[in-house]
């Protein structure tokens, strides 16, 4: 424990009233936090009808799926909404672990002419806004090569992100050098030193990159809502958009479409809370 | 670079590639491609078109007429006007309210730590689209929306919260300051642990309060941190994008119109590809100039 709260060490009824009063204030804030995902999960059991009927109750006053059953009836791809979002996430995850540790891996430890140049030139993309590359990657797309409304095109642009590169960079750049020496005195080549030592040190980092990287494709909304002109190639966020537009009365459908949208990332968020909130920190306290 | 072929490396020693350059260009070269093709010529592309006007049978050359369009239009200047004040209400205060934060839960045990660094991410892990969805009905402008109840109780009249042009904006900024810091949170708490305890114990020795620890020895220590999440924040802010389309779509009255949101319309409702690129540019450089004096104006004694 640091010692920024020295205060009352010797007084501990008065050091646990502070605490206390620490505490209620935080949940407070944590209750504020939580109160529209809260929101979003009970309203979402509400009964299908237009809003001007329905009353916008705390609790819930009623439990039905009925406004599930809404939302998935309102387009027969609705499923496949959900479908697509797991496709375009896999795919973007492998991408991602294979590659960007691959080439992670080389910018880290291999010395090969022009690295650093290259290094430069990738780091340098993090700092470009997308709002840059998405018109010409849009005309690229739909105009050139017409490859709009595929899983290709959904993919592609995060197949390997810069950032994901940094990131296996920085942690491979801390293993020690001399284990590399020694598997190739022992007569490893690269690959073999990559796919034998330096892949199973690195399974921490690679797994907080993969959820994350799964997390920010599964949200993602701009680019596949550039790419998806019809219903059957849609993400569930482009999906969930399509609804909303669509039926903008509709309070409980709207609140459970939100739901199906987001619980996928809360049951994995449960799931590996430690792997989130490491990832959070991995690539911001290094610096 | 990988088939330069055995006469020229013989000619050449600079040229000549070694097997660890071999390897080296193969691991990277997927990350290169993705790179090239994603990155590298879209922004290009956008330089070029940028000084066009878009027609779908083949584009006219114009010169600077895009950038000379967006500097006397006014609703570019409103879009950045309005970009500024989302900005300048949402970044500093979550950064305060996320460091008082971080500093309140450093007393507690790990695990009640990390309990609270779950419950403060938790929206973080929901979609932009899913939690506009949820504060567009928290801003229902009925007297039955679930904000103009809770005014109501405390005897306040009815609200258009996203309707009227007084209060789109602060809607939206409202939203952005309750709709969680968690990453915030976790990232200063993580620079707090950091701070060695020696230094507290010797500010003890001296007799320091802690109002004086946190202000001469927390607030200067994790100023990267800060310069960290200032920028960041910052440059995302200025991308914003979902909150106005979604909930706002830029009105009442281009009240919410923010840079983000114009370019997408000027790009992909009017087709004006030319402008958007022109502007996405525009935007560009302004995000790297603001970075650049942030770095400057907290970034001297920080070392990276």
């Amino acid at each position: 424990m640091t010692g920024l709260y020295s205060q009352h060490l010797n007084r501990p009824w008065l050091r646990r009233m502070r605490n206390a009063v620490i505490a209620v204030f935080l949940l407070l804030l944590a209750v504020a936090t939580l109160f529209p995902i809260y929101y979003m999960i009970v309203s979402s059991f509400g009964p299908p009808v237009e809003a001007g009927g329905a009353s916008y109750s705390l609790f819930p006053s009623s439990f039905s799926l009925e406004s599930y059953k809404f939302f998935f009836d309102f387009s027969p791809y609705s499923g496949r909404w959900l479908l697509n979002s797991l496709i375009v996430g896999v795919f973007t995850v492998l991408g991602n672990v294979i590659f960007a540790s691959l080439a992670g891996y080389a910018f880290a430890k291999i010395r090969f002419k022009g690295k650093r140049f290259l290094f430069f030139a990738l780091l340098s993309a993090m700092m470009i806004p997308y709002q840059v590359t998405q018109v010409p990657l849009y005309m690229l797309m739909v105009n050139n090569l017409h490859m709009d409304n595929t899983y290709a095109a959904l993919v592609a642009p995060t197949f390997v992100t810069a950032y994901n590169v940094f990131l296996c960079k920085q942690f491979m750049s801390s293993l020690p050098t001399e284990i590399i020496e020694c598997a190739k005195i022992e007569g490893c080549n690269q690959m073999q030193i990559y796919w034998r030592i330096i892949l199973p040190l690195s399974k921490t980092v690679l797994a907080v990159m993969a959820i994350l990287t799964f997390m920010s494709s599964w949200n993602n909304f701009f680019w596949p809502f550039l790419m998806t002109s019809k219903d059957y190639m849609q993400t569930i966020q482009v999906g969930l958009k399509t609804f909303k537009f669509a039926n903008t009365t509709y309070f409980a459908p709207m609140m459970a479409g939100a739901t199906i949208s987001a619980l996928p990332m809360f049951i994995l968020f449960f799931s590996l809370q430690k792997y989130f909130l490491e990832g959070v920190t991995i690539g911001a306290v290094k610096g | 670079m990988k088939k330069s072929d055995s006469s020229e490396q013989r000619s050449n020693r600079k040229w000549h590639l070694t097997s660890e350059d071999m390897w080296g260009y193969a691991f990277i070269a997927v990350a290169m491609i993705v790179f090239c093709v994603f990155t590298v010529y879209p922004v290009f592309s956008a330089f070029v078109t940028s000084f066009h006007k878009y027609k779908p049978l083949g584009s006219i050359f114009v010169g600077v007429e895009n950038y000379q369009n967006t500097f006397t239009n006014r609703l570019f200047y409103k879009a950045i006007w309005n970009t500024l004040v989302y900005t300048i209400f949402t970044v500093p205060f979550s950064l305060c309210i996320s460091f008082v934060v971080a500093v309140l839960v450093l007393p507690f045990k790990k695990k009640v730590q990390s309990l609270f660094k779950s419950m403060y991410y938790l929206p973080a892990v929901a979609s932009g689209v899913a939690l506009s969805v949820v504060w567009l009905w928290i801003y229902d402008p009925l007297p039955t929306g679930l904000l103009n109840s809770l005014l109501a109780k405390f005897g306040l009249g009815n609200v258009n919260w996203l309707g009227s042009s007084s209060t789109a904006m602060f809607s939206l900024i409202l939203m952005a300051l309750l709709a969680g810091h968690g990453t915030q949170i976790i990232i200063y708490l993580a620079a707090l642990l950091g701070v060695p305890s020696s230094l507290f114990e010797a500010a003890d020795l001296d007799g320091a309060t802690f109002l004086q620890k946190l202000w001469f020895i927390v607030i200067p220590l994790v100023k990267p941190t800060t310069l960290f999440l200032l920028v960041t924040g910052v440059i995302g802010s200025f991308q914003v994008f979902m909150n106005a389309y979604m909930m706002t779509g830029g009105g009442p009255d281009n009240a919410t119109t923010m840079v983000g949101l114009l370019i997408f319309n000027n790009a992909f409702k009017y087709s004006d590809y030319g402008l958007a690129c022109a502007q996405a540019l525009i935007l560009a450089v302004v995000i790297a100039l603001v970075s650049l004096v942030q770095f400057k104006l907290m970034g001297e004694d920080v070392e990276y």
